[in-house]
């Protein structure tokens, strides 16, 4: 099918966010010689459109003082108004893809493609995806119509980036379609994270604790080894949603974004939402008592074992071995 | 405040090892350990408390067969008068907005001031929350980690976004909420607990009950199709020690020092 490929292109302090690069492998691989138009929403966003004019061969620049900050209730209109019929819409898997997303699709009576990790094909209408389930422990074969449109998000990471700068694109100054928005959400202000005791960002050995730890009480036998070892504890999500440890200590995309030269991970199952809070290509070590934990598909070196039976011979032998 | 969680029974992904069953067509089931979904239960405890602090009503919702009614029981019993459950033979197979689309229907037999739904679920789409507010022409937020009730009219609401940082808006009701994890902590339902809502009837509602068009849900309305479960081949995994634990753990000194882990 000949299809009409856009691309949402997110930015922040007047840079385009990496996904922008990935998407248009994204759009490439799904709609082989498509060539993506980019859509640019905010207020004074001229740099971002000629950043992402070198990537894509048109940008649509919607500039608009209401637009300041990307208020998917506000956006959402905008798109339904401007996108063509049949329209293919890329978005990235974030928390702003998960606001947009999928009203949108609804809005435009097209088909919802969420949190793509690969592509299989298109098939006449049917685009043949790649996603996962259940925390990342299986994955699936996904055949979704895309005859009347689609909005797809993807998933960050899962596509590499196009070269920036390989196009000289033009830009369409589309603001007059911004007029007359309104939304029954509005944007207050944005409260950043607490700073914690501890810098994890800046540790170069990070022993990290995940669900498998169990219990509360055995947070004391990751500490104990994290002293041994002379290193910090960090943690996934779970950790901190039951309040377990402080939420500073939180690595992942919705916690601290980590560059250790060591990573310990102790009964983390490895969900993408953590490791993409892991920078910097560190020695991974995982124990889990789960063979098919995902983490195992990240970690140098795994260990399957109950954290409970090992955790304190290991703290010991660091100890003697000192 | 009239409250709609919407809540699913999902096999629980921490507690499972997640099999491939044989010709990949569904995962191993025989085995599972089933609950309610995780971020369904932070939604479920935020209603409750919504309505201690103000007032109205917490019904829980659940589209699945009598399996998933334990689930909505369960989810009663942490502080909802009521329950419903959506059953027809024709709801399988539907994909994410023909379940929003099912609920959607549920949500126009009662007057709600707010619905709320967990931000993910097993699949991970976090898709349905959106789909159904859209259906509604309700206004939407999603991973939702704060409520405040404001004047009646709004609530003031926090999203978690990128990097642990909160957004915070003001929002109309009626609307949608996805719910994240860690908003609240939701409460410890017991035997008592359970057994106090076990005479509550719980109305199970079908295609025509809700007056649906068989053909626009399940399989028939879907335009998204999982045609299988694979594991997929990676190059690169991790390499794997064996041994016993002393052995391990001998191992893993070795290792950790050489890579400058112990310091």
């Amino acid at each position: 099918m000949d299809a009409k490929v856009f691309v949402y292109v997110a930015h922040k302090d007047g840079k385009a966010d990496d996904s922008a690069l990935e998407l248009v492998t994204a759009a490439q691989s799904m709609f082989p010689g498509s060539n993506p138009v980019a859509l640019v929403a905010g207020s004074g966003i001229d740099a971002v459109c000629q950043e992402t004019a070198a990537t894509y061969g048109e940008v649509w620049k919607f500039d608009q003082a209401a637009l300041a900050y990307p208020n998917a209730e506000l956006l959402r209109p905008l798109l339904v108004k401007v996108l063509p019929a049949g329209a293919m819409l890329l978005l990235p898997h974030n928390t702003f893809g998960l606001d947009l997303g999928p009203g949108l699709s609804v809005q435009r009576g097209v088909t919802y493609v969420p949190d793509v990790v690969g592509i299989d094909g298109l098939e006449g209408t049917t685009l043949k995806v790649v996603r996962q389930e259940f925390a990342g422990q299986v994955s699936a074969h996904v055949h979704c119509a895309v005859a009347k449109g689609a909005v797809i998000t993807v998933r960050s990471g899962a596509f590499r980036p196009a070269p920036a700068g390989a196009v000289a694109g033009q830009v369409l100054d589309r603001s007059a379609d911004t007029a007359g928005l309104s939304a029954r959400r509005k944007f207050v202000e944005l409260i950043q994270a607490e700073a914690g005791d501890i810098d994890i960002t800046r540790e170069d050995v990070l022993v990290s604790v995940g669900r498998g730890i169990g219990e509360k009480e055995n947070i004391a036998l990751v500490e104990d080894l994290a002293e041994a070892m002379g290193a910090a504890v960090s943690c996934s999500r779970p950790i901190v949603d039951a309040k377990w440890l402080d939420r500073p200590r939180q690595v992942g995309t919705s916690g601290k974004t980590v560059k250790p030269k060591v990573y310990l991970a102790l009964g983390i199952s490895g969900s993408f939402q953590h490791l993409g809070g892991i920078k910097g290509n560190p020695f991974l070590l995982a124990i889990n008592k789960n063979p098919k934990a995902p983490i195992f598909q990240a970690a140098t070196v795994g260990v399957v074992a109950d954290l409970m039976e090992l955790l304190p011979v290991l703290t010991e032998k660091i100890k003697k071995s000192r | 405040m009239e409250i709609l969680v919407c809540v699913k029974r999902v096999p629980d992904a921490a507690e499972n090892e997640i099999v491939v069953g044989a010709g990949g067509a569904d995962i191993k089931r025989e085995d599972l350990v089933y609950s309610v979904n995780e971020w369904d239960n932070y939604a479920v405890e935020e209603a409750v408390q919504i309505v201690e602090r103000e007032g109205g009503n917490v019904t829980i919702v659940s589209m699945g067969d009598s399996e998933a009614e334990e689930v909505v029981r369960r989810e009663m019993a942490m502080g909802a008068a009521q329950g419903l459950l959506l059953t027809d033979a024709a709801f399988d197979g539907s994909d994410g907005l023909g379940i929003a689309t099912i609920l959607a229907a549920a949500a126009r037999k009662g007057e709600y001031d707010l619905i709320l739904t967990g931000a993910l679920a097993d699949d991970g789409a976090g898709q349905v929350g959106g789909m159904l507010a859209a259906l509604l022409d309700w206004p939407y937020a999603s991973v939702v980690n704060k409520i405040e009730t404001k004047d009646g009219k709004s609530l003031r609401i926090g999203r978690e976004i990128e990097g642990g940082t909160q957004e915070i808006s003001d929002i109309e009701t009626p609307c949608v909420l996805s719910i994240q994890t860690g908003i609240n902590e939701p409460r410890y339902v017991g035997i008592r607990g359970i057994r106090k809502v076990a005479s509550i009837e719980i109305p199970i509602l079908d295609a025509g009950a809700l007056g649906l068009d068989a053909a626009a849900v399940g399989a028939a309305g879907a335009n998204v199709r999982r045609i299988d479960y694979f594991v997929p081949q990676l190059g690169a995994s991790a390499e794997m020690l064996e041994g016993s634990i002393e052995e391990l753990a001998g191992k893993l000194v070795d290792l950790l020092k050489a890579k400058g882990g112990i310091r």
